[in-house]
């Protein structure tokens, strides 16, 4: 099912955008927060999943823009964040190693393990290596034979692909000393989860934008008739995030409740189903652990057993570790939008993106982390951010 | 506390970092890491007035004049990059160290520290564009030292420069003199140098090139001072970028500096490279942009003598220091909204998504 976006003035930027700045109008997003504003008659609570939506809600300051009974609270979508400390902990082990070469996305360097992370371990002289793509990590395996390059495989649906792509090239290409450290996630089992619970109070979703330009939004029709919940995919630029809260808005005023696409400059409902394709011929789903959330059922994918030899957790031998989470950390209620960042005692002071305690304050994207880097004691200005 | 027992003090606990700590890439990024390890550890142990400015240059007088003197370590890899090399960069960085206390530049010292097996033509090359850029800047490099060291312990070649150069009578910038209703002017568009070597070494290829900003700002800084006296300090924001000056200013003059985002230019291409590789173009490095916090009687006429002068004829004011939120730096987004700008921890890391 593929729904129009709602009839507000759009850009006129969908065939002839140069860049992005159409996404970031000042008059579009005050339209947009008008519109909203008018449609609003009740509060309602409302769920990004993506980090980078919540990023961009906080550092555009949309929460400001939208009428104070519209409630956005940010869900458990950001990959670094959700990483478990045990698999940290184990590309910590790993990179410790004197023959492996530790290759990985630039943001999970920072995110520490229970006594260290990647960053420190680099200057310490492990061999750990930033790559924009899981295809240079296999270049570097192919350039150093000697090596046992082992990258790290975190995120959604969406670097899943790439990372599925670069173990399937190093197959035919005979590079046997390429390795996956896996932690891959799902996003529909997350949402399922959370729904589920007795304490949720979630009664719309802004669906990811990225994960759906991979898997469509098929899973998400399921969702949204199961729960009776509104849901749009939504974008990750200020005026595509408006927009998708309008629309949801809309539904949920109206009594409806159906998928429609804000994002449909990249979103179709099949999504790319090459990439589809190969993320099954590579992976396989799994139970995984979230970071400050627990074991969630079915929520996550690891190699096929015919790609076993590059699996690093086998090739290595690395032993199932138990590392538990700071208890102080409230990041499972975060993360499930039952409590804000600030309403943390420990936010900003014993916890901050140096020293954090939990999951959402790792990485930039988290909920925390966000809050802290845009918000943490500035008074806001007037709430439709007019002069 | 007296001189002796305040030095022993220094000497006995200079660093109150954990033990086993380690450097990190991170505390050369000019972020707060950096900030910490300076306060921490290097200020302790050398503890001296002229130190604690925290300023780009220190201001020391000799027999009645006031020198400007500074010292900085170009380590940039790659070595040639389109706007320049390490040679001109390592004239400019320095020259504009001491432009920043207001100081006519005068001269310079020279140490290359290189690694065995260094091509001499390369050398060559990089010697030529730093005497080239020592001759436009007006500077002379009167002293130098050579190292070379095994390979394997250099990264090619590191160039230290150190600069004097004369502060003229009555000029007093420093980064503790900004008041509530100031105005902060920027002298161009941010993020080229930062992005011309990112574009470099990630191999990123656009429509037409970006090429470093890498440029000596005396001149400029002279054609400013002549307007008038209302200038209360000026930065250039190299690594850290515009964001970790600006936070720099906000702490050690202990006010809130407001931003407009919508006034702050970045060109196209920076925009571009930045969005690809998720990076801000407010962390990223300048080489030839300056900083001024300036009365606001004077900004107007400031602002119009910086326009008048090739290196600043983009500048604006991008925004004024307020009383409140002291300590922080604030943006009014393109929406009307308001954030924190906040000083990074390390250096700006590529995002999975």
């Amino acid at each position: 099912m593929w729904a129009a976006p709602c009839s507000l003035p759009r850009p006129a930027h969908q065939t002839r955008m140069k860049y992005v700045d159409e996404y970031r109008d000042r008059r579009i997003a005050l339209t947009l927060a008008g519109e909203i504003a008018r449609r609003t008659t009740r509060d309602w609570v409302l769920m990004e999943i993506c980090g980078g939506q919540t990023h961009t809600i906080m550092r555009y300051g949309l929460d400001e823009l939208v009428p104070p009974r519209i409630h956005l609270v940010h869900g458990p979508g950001c990959p670094v964040c959700v990483t478990p400390l045990e698999i940290i902990d184990k590309a910590i082990e790993l990179a410790s190693r004197p023959e492996v070469t530790l290759v990985s996305y630039g943001d999970m360097l920072r995110v520490p393990g229970s006594r260290s992370d990647l960053l420190q371990m680099k200057a310490a002289g492990s061999d750990v290596r930033i790559v924009y793509s899981p295809m240079d990590a296999v270049k570097v395996a192919v350039a150093e034979p000697r090596r046992k390059v082992v990258f790290f495989a975190v995120g959604f649906e969406t670097t899943a692909p790439a990372n599925a792509m670069a173990v399937w090239q190093a197959r035919r290409l005979g590079v046997e000393n390429f390795f996956l450290l896996v932690s891959h996630v799902l996003v529909p089992p997350a949402i399922r989860l959370l729904l589920r619970s007795p304490h949720n109070r979630v009664q719309g979703l802004i669906a990811p934008g990225h994960v759906c330009t991979v898997m469509g939004y098929q899973e998400y029709d399921q969702l949204a008739r199961e729960f009776h919940l509104p849901i749009v995919v939504g974008g990750f630029e200020p005026v595509d995030l408006l927009e998708a809260v309008s629309m949801l808005v809309a539904q949920l005023e109206d009594g409806r409740a159906v998928v429609e696409n804000q994002y449909a400059r990249s979103v179709t409902y099949r999504g790319n189903t090459a990439a589809q394709q190969i993320l099954r011929l590579v992976f396989e789903v799994c139970d995984r652990k979230w970071r400050g959330i627990g074991t969630i059922p079915q929520s996550g994918l690891r190699l096929r057993p015919v790609f076993a030899s590059h699996d690093a957790e086998q090739a290595f031998g690395l032993e199932e570790i138990s590392a538990p989470e700071p208890p102080e950390c409230i990041s499972a209620q975060v993360l499930q939008g039952l409590k804000r960042p600030t309403e943390c005692p420990a936010f900003a002071g014993r916890c901050t993106p140096r020293n954090p305690l939990g999951a959402p304050m790792v990485s930039t994207e988290g909920a925390c982390a966000a809050y802290y880097q845009y918000r943490r004691q500035v008074a806001p200005v007037g709430r439709q951010g007019n002069e | 506390m007296n001189e002796s027992s305040k030095s022993a003090a220094a000497l006995a606990c200079p660093a109150p970092l954990a033990p086993g700590e380690i450097v990190l890439l991170g505390h050369g990024s000019g972020g707060r890491l950096t900030a910490e390890l300076v306060r921490d550890l290097f200020l302790p142990a050398f503890d001296n007035a002229a130190l604690a400015r925290l300023d780009d240059q220190a201001i020391v007088s000799v027999n009645g004049c006031r020198l400007a003197f500074t010292t900085d370590s170009f380590v940039v890899k790659p070595l040639f990059f389109p706007g320049g090399d390490i040679g001109s960069l390592a004239v400019h960085g320095t020259v504009n160290d001491l432009a920043m206390g207001g100081a006519q530049p005068l001269f310079l010292s020279a140490a290359f520290i290189i690694e065995e097996g260094f091509s001499l033509q390369e050398l060559r090359r990089v010697t030529a564009s730093l005497r080239q850029a020592a001759k436009e800047a007006g500077v002379e490099v009167v002293t130098g030292d050579t190292k070379v060291v095994e390979r394997g312990s250099g990264d090619g070649l590191f160039i230290n420069t150190s600069g004097i150069g004369l502060v003229p009578p009555g000029v007093t910038l420093s980064a503790n003199q900004a008041q509530p209703g100031d105005r902060v002017l920027l002298s161009g568009p941010i993020g080229d140098h930062g992005m011309a070597i990112m574009a470099q070494r990630e191999g990123l290829e656009f429509e037409s090139a970006i090429h470093s900003d890498s440029a000596a700002l005396h001149g400029l800084v002279q054609e400013m001072l002549k307007v008038t006296g209302a200038i209360r300090c000026m930065r250039d924001p190299t690594r850290g970028g515009l964001a970790s000056a600006l936070n720099e200013i906000a702490e050690q003059s202990q006010i809130g500096i407001e931003l407009e985002e919508s006034a702050i230019p970045v060109r196209e291409q920076v925009r571009g490279a930045c969005e690809i590789l998720g990076l801000d173009p407010m962390y990223v490095a300048n080489e030839g942009k300056l900083i001024a916090i300036v009365a606001p009687g004077a900004a107007n006429q400031i602002l119009q003598a910086m326009r008048g002068h090739p290196l600043g004829g983009e500048a604006q004011v991008i925004g004024r220091v307020g009383s409140e939120n002291p300590g922080l730096v604030t943006m009014r987004t393109a929406l009307g909204t308001t954030r924190i700008v906040d000083m990074l921890a390390g250096d700006q890391l590529p995002r999975i998504c």
